[in-house]
């Protein structure tokens, strides 16, 4: 029944790709479609109130600019109304200001689209913080991720000097793919019994005549948004395990898929733009077969229970339900953990810190690699750097001088490959040292021993991969950590993210080599083979050290 | 092709490169390599806590530690000594061009007499005198004169060379040697740049510059060394908080075994064994960057003649046209060819003599001869009787016939176009006002070029031939050698106008050339192999120069130049897979005596976790000097398509690479493991 779930939800996915991919494409293809009457007056309108007359292309440098501007007006806007948000108006709580290194790294968590939180949300924002910040964050961090994911894609496969135009592409993020499909997922989250309102909390009296308060407000709205865009941050503390979020087994399959859909279909956009469609199928191949394994072992992991919950005779029969929600059981809570992983979303509707040891390492490892499907385009881009990396080590064995797409890797790239290779694991495993090295970081940890590990391994990996679940269990809202996660969150963005656009820039400009048969070929099963091969060899193996200290040696020692 | 030379490893190269191995341990070398420059700093820090043990409290461990420090050592040597006998083999070549560099006395024209000058003291624009079993003090061109020429210092070629003053065999080369005759030269290098003086540093790798795929590897190769590093270095307090406390020598263990250093020690003396490769063809490249480009050509030009085909267009058949017969043309065709010295004119008395037709050499004795001229494109000889016997091309033989008020024989266009359309070339033979018949030459094309196209082919490398033929001509030669495209009629610039149209479509393109007009399209071509027979400009714009003047050979060149790069790409994959059975090794040991239940992960049931620790090291160490006759005499090379020789290296070096060390690493361990 378990495997069933999962694989109805596989198929709905894997039917959804080619036409989402399809429309993502001539989204951004900038050329004349029929799309174009429904959103282009709403579109000309922007243009004009913004002032964007002629959206001419943009070198990487002006696209990284922009964006970079963009980003930078944005977290001032943010960071100053949750620094004042109790005196602005749809405050019916009451909540007060939020504490700088709070807001520092709620605003840094929200810009990078991690949506790493804090904070619990019933308590720490009142609702307009919850709509003009984080929601408008949720909207304008995940259209910032696709369009510089897009101007990397454009970078790769066309000619001349320009990656396309950030304004227009962040409009258009907005216009066609964010806005109508949150209001559709809003509608059909309502429809499923999914709160929106601006009432107060509800005080209502139990039956043991106690006076209860239950949370409620814009939930729907924010709940749709939170997965299109990968973001994952929730309304309520208890994010996608809350009834109110996530009430029953169908919304839970609408928010698997409308985290999954988009970055699923990015590899097909891609292979629309590279002229190539096979291109992107070797790429989504490799995507889905690093997350088929990694279902695989958290489905059979959770399903195979707690050995030392089984030792003290409790019936495991169901598995290792600790963290779980019973409405979900363990299939559709595996499913959500590997998919919230994959997509760098990071909601979850189970606790992932009572996830067996191997369940855990699940999503670890995935956001270790940031490549399985990722978030908002980033995965894309990753995968697509592990590409090029897989071409630079293989590519010389076919007696050229490595090219992709038609056009040399040289030392430039691969400078630029190297500094966004090299962050991924500075940004987890530095503070993770430095974490353990101070009482600051040591004394947060809730769970001594190899777990204690994990915990400090995931909160700067969710961190670093802009993912933004949390292991939970860790006493994070200190200065320490709220300061040090929202310094990763901001590098492992933004780093990767300049210097992908800077090697899009630099083969862009580059002479074509034309394809002939002593070409080493990317769209092809071997190649399929190399990509997950280099994923594995470069990009695991940096971590296999801590992951053996952690999780590996918890289940090792579990009995 | 000339002999070759030879560059074996004598024991001579073994010992000073053994010598060298330790000298490049200095510190301010090694920096250059950031793979090995890691190793050096951990070998340093163990050596230190081996000698001052109370420092470091590491008295407990000073066997391990000694030990430890001793395999980084040999790491770091087997790494030095890769690049020494490489750079060794290039210096023997050096030291054999060095000789030939002797200092000579040269006869300077100064004013009308001469002046005997030290050939260090002549400078570009001096002319000198150059008679018989002198030594030409430097490379220049001839200006006056004709003499022969032993250019075997620089060939290898023991036959002389004619050298004579105009054309395109009128450069020679310093150190080589007059074998007769007497010739003015016109120096045209100073001292220190003359082109053994080039070939000299090319082959000693003093001025080996890195090619820009080299310093993109170098760029990767430091990076992962730095992830690494940090890997590494972020361990001990992770694992701290654990309270397992990590040796730092194990650390340096573990960072050195993980770190790329098979491929960082070996990766100079592929560059530099790919080179010499090409040198010991006889190929002088004067960059790496060059042999590289090699390896990525698309397109490559051929000229047909001598290239592709042996160039002497040979008489082979004589067709009477007009009622005449075969032996009155064969007769009245060597009539014309006696006095003629060109190989077409030998090649008809040689078919007479092989086709038993007789003739009588007395007619033409006492007769005038009409050389062949551009203008004219015929020759023949006036006899004395006053008749004048004309051979040449069909068009300018009619002319000439019909000039006299001859008719035109109705079946000779006919006749030949047959010919042309066969790959030969027809001469009309006429006397006085009537045309006799044709010759029929033929040019052979080289055996075994249908198959080096066909390899080329799926190289995927495109063939160009170009000739002066007219397109029928061309067409048959382009089909009998199964190039794929062909330029008839073609100029100098017509080379320069296809290099530029295919550039243009991003591919690379590599052309022979000997002329000084082929000189601008040879530095357009990414790949331009000049014929040391050439002229100055041919060999100065060329970016190759084969020694033995054998263009055929820039086929050789870019399978090299393949080699080369592939042999780089499967070290490289080969170093990297290592790490996953290094892991395995290392990781367990590091931890099972504080984790017990880690011993799962000791897949390989090594020994203890020092005999592991050891074990991974010594594998990582002796992997290199095992893979120094492979990175020197390069991978096998076989023109396959791309795909089909992905598939072979991957399955070899990739999948090799990841199943080697876990073997290698077991095997090491049951000798290591009897001692801890």
């Amino acid at each position: 029944m378990g495997i069933l779930q999962i694989f109805v939800v596989l198929t709905i996915l894997m039917l959804l790709v080619k036409p989402v991919g399809t429309y993502v494409y001539h989204v951004y293809s900038n050329e004349p479609n029929r799309t174009d009457r429904i959103f282009g007056w709403l579109e000309r309108l922007i243009y004009l109130l913004i002032g964007l007359k002629n959206r001419a292309g943009m070198t990487w440098r002006r696209y990284a600019l922009s964006f970079l501007l963009t980003n930078i007006v944005l977290v001032a806007i943010g960071y100053l109304l949750l620094r004042i948000q109790s005196a602005l108006p749809m405050n019916p709580n009451g909540i007060g200001d939020m504490e700088e290194t709070l807001s520092f790294n709620t605003i840094a968590s929200f810009m990078t689209n991690t949506n790493l939180q804090h904070y619990s949300g019933e308590t720490g924002l009142s609702y307009f913080a919850q709509m003009a910040v984080i929601m408008m964050m949720m909207f304008t961090s995940a259209a910032t991720g696709f369009s510089v994911a897009i101007a990397f894609v454009r970078g790769l496969t066309s000619k001349g000097k320009t990656i396309g135009n950030f304004f227009e592409d962040f409009v258009k993020s907005h216009t066609r793919i964010f806005f109508p499909a949150a209001i559709v997922v809003t509608l059909l989250l309502v429809a499923l019994q999914v709160p929106q309102t601006l009432d107060p909390t509800l005080t209502v009296t139990s039956l043991e005549g106690a006076a209860q308060r239950i949370a409620i407000g814009p939930v729907a709205s924010l709940e749709a948004i939170k997965h299109l865009g990968t973001n994952g941050g929730g309304f309520f503390g208890a994010n996608s395990a809350h009834p109110f979020e996530n009430p029953n087994g169908l919304t839970n399959v609408i928010e698997i898929l409308s985290m999954w859909v988009l970055p699923a279909s990015l590899p097909y956009v891609y292979g629309r733009f590279a002229k190539n469609r096979k291109q992107g199928w070797v790429v989504f191949g490799a995507m889905l077969t690093l997350f088929l394994a990694f279902l695989t072992i958290a489905y059979t992991s959770e399903l195979r229970g707690n050995p030392a919950i089984n030792a003290m005779g409790i019936d495991a029969s169901q598995g290792s339900m600790e963290g779980k929600e019973v409405r979900f059981g363990i299939a559709q809570s595996a499913l959500f953990t590997t998919v919230t992983a994959a997509a760098t979303t990071g909601t979850v509707n189970n606790m992932h810190d009572t996830l067996t040891p191997l369940g855990g390492l699940v999503p670890l490892a995935e956001m270790m690699l940031n490549v399985v499907f990722g978030g908002k385009g980033v995965g894309l881009v990753n995968m697509l750097m592990y590409a090029i990396l897989g071409v630079f080590l293989c590519g010389l064995m076919v007696g050229r001088t490595p090219e992709f797409l038609g056009r040399k890797i040289e030392p430039k790239e691969m400078k630029l490959i190297a500094a966004a290779i090299l962050m991924h694991p500075l940004i987890i495993l530095a503070p993770t040292a430095i974490a353990f090295m101070t009482d600051l970081g040591k004394g947060a940890i809730s769970n001594p021993g190899y777990h204690g590990i994990t915990q400090v391994l995931y909160e700067y990996t969710s961190s670093a991969a802009n993912n933004g679940s949390g292991f939970e269990g860790l006493a994070d809202n200190t200065p320490f950590w709220n300061v040090t996660t929202g310094l990763v969150m901001l590098l492992g963005r933004y780093v990767s993210m300049i210097a992908m656009l800077a090697v899009a820039g630099s083969l862009v400009r580059k002479q074509w080599v034309p394809e002939t048969i002593g070409t080493f070929r990317t769209d092809n099963k071997l190649f399929y083979a190399i990509l997950i091969g280099t994923v594995l060899i470069i990009g695991a193996l940096t971590f296999l050290p801590a992951i053996v200290l952690g999780p590996i040696a918890e289940h090792l020692t579990l009995g | 092709m000339g002999t070759q030379r030879k560059s074996m490893l004598t024991s001579g190269i073994v010992r000073s490169a053994i010598r060298d191995s330790f000298v490049k341990l200095n510190p301010a070398t090694m920096m250059k390599n950031p793979v090995l420059f890691v190793v050096e700093v951990g070998t340093f820090i163990v050596l230190l806590m081996t000698i001052f043990p109370v420092y470091f409290d590491t008295k407990d461990d000073i066997g391990f530690n000694a030990t430890v420090f001793l395999i980084l050592l040999f790491t770091l040597l087997f790494a030095n000594f890769a690049e020494a006998l490489a750079e060794g083999r290039g210096k023997a070549q050096a030291n054999t061009l060095k000789k030939t560099k002797k200092e000579v006395l040269a006869n300077k024209v100064v004013g009308n007499g001469t002046k005997t000058v030290p050939s260090v003291e002549l400078r570009k624009g001096d002319i000198v005198v150059v008679s018989q079993g002198e030594m030409i003090p430097g490379d220049g061109e001839v200006v006056e004169g004709i003499a022969s020429v032993d250019e075997s210092a620089i060939t290898g070629e023991s036959a002389p060379v004619i050298k004579e003053s105009g054309g395109d065999f009128s450069s020679v080369t310093g150190g080589t040697r007059v074998v007769s005759d007497r010739i003015l030269v016109r120096i045209t290098a100073d001292p220190g740049e003359s082109f053994i003086d080039r070939m000299i540093s090319l082959v000693e790798g003093a001025k080996r510059q890195k090619t820009p795929n080299e310093l993109a590897l170098n760029t990767l190769l430091a990076s992962l060394t730095l992830i690494f590093l940090i890997v590494v270095v972020t361990l001990a307090p992770i694992a701290d908080y654990l309270n397992i406390e990590l040796q730092v020598p194990v650390l340096i263990s573990l960072l050195v075994c993980l770190i790329p250093t098979t491929i960082g020690g070996l990766l100079s003396a592929i560059g530099i064994a790919g080179m010499d490769r090409v040198t010991q063809f006889n190929v002088l490249a004067m960059s790496g960057k060059a042999v590289e480009a090699a390896g990525d050509i698309n397109t490559m030009i051929l000229d047909k003649t001598g290239t592709i085909t042996y160039g002497n267009r040979m008489a082979s058949e004589f067709i009477p046209v007009g009622g005449a017969t075969r032996e009155r043309v064969a007769e009245w065709a060597a009539v014309g060819s006696v006095k003629d010295d060109t190989p077409e004119g030998r090649s008809v008395l040689e078919l007479m003599r092989t086709g038993s037709f007789r003739y009588d050499d007395m007619v033409a004795e006492g007769g005038e001869f009409i050389e062949f001229k551009a203008e004219t494109r015929m020759s023949g000889i006036d006899l004395k009787d006053g008749r004048k016997v004309r051979k040449g091309a069909v068009d300018a033989v009619k002319r000439w016939v019909a000039s006299q008020g001859g008719s035109i024989p109705a079946d000779l266009d006919a006749r030949g176009e047959s010919i042309a359309r066969e790959g030969g070339t027809p001469l009309a033979v006429a006397v006085d006002a009537r045309i006799l018949g044709l010759i029929y030459l033929k040019d052979t094309v080289k055996p075994g070029m249908r198959e080096r196209f066909e390899q080329l082919r799926r190289m995927g490398i495109k063939t160009i031939m170009c000739t002066g033929d007219n397109p029928l001509t061309a067409a048959t030669i382009a089909l009998e050698a199964g190039v794929d495209d062909f330029i008839a009629e073609s100029k100098p610039e017509d080379k320069i106008a296809v290099i530029r149209r295919e550039q243009a479509e991003g591919k690379l393109v590599a052309m022979t050339g000997d002329g000084t007009n082929d000189a601008p399209a040879l530095a357009q071509a990414d790949v331009g192999l000049a014929m040391n027979s050439g002229t100055a400009a041919a060999k100065e714009a060329a970016n190759m120069v084969d020694l033995d003047s054998d263009p055929s050979k820039i086929i050789e060149v870019v399978a090299i130049g393949k080699q080369l790069l592939m042999t780089r790409g499967a070290l490289t994959t080969f170093s990297i897979a290592n790490d996953v059975a290094k892991y395995f090794a290392i990781i367990p040991a590091m931890f099972t005596l504080a984790i017990p239940e880690m011993r799962v992960l000791n897949v390989m049931g090594l020994g203890t976790p020092m005999s592991a620790i050891l074990s991974a090291l010594i594998f990582n160490a002796i992997i290199i000097p095992l893979l120094i006759p492979l990175a020197m005499k390069g991978v096998s090379y076989k023109p396959l398509r791309a795909s089909k020789l992905l598939g072979r290296n991957i399955a070899i070096y990739g999948l090799g690479g990841m199943i080697v060390p876990f073997v290698g690493i077991k095997l090491i361990d049951l000798v290591v493991h009897l001692w801890v």
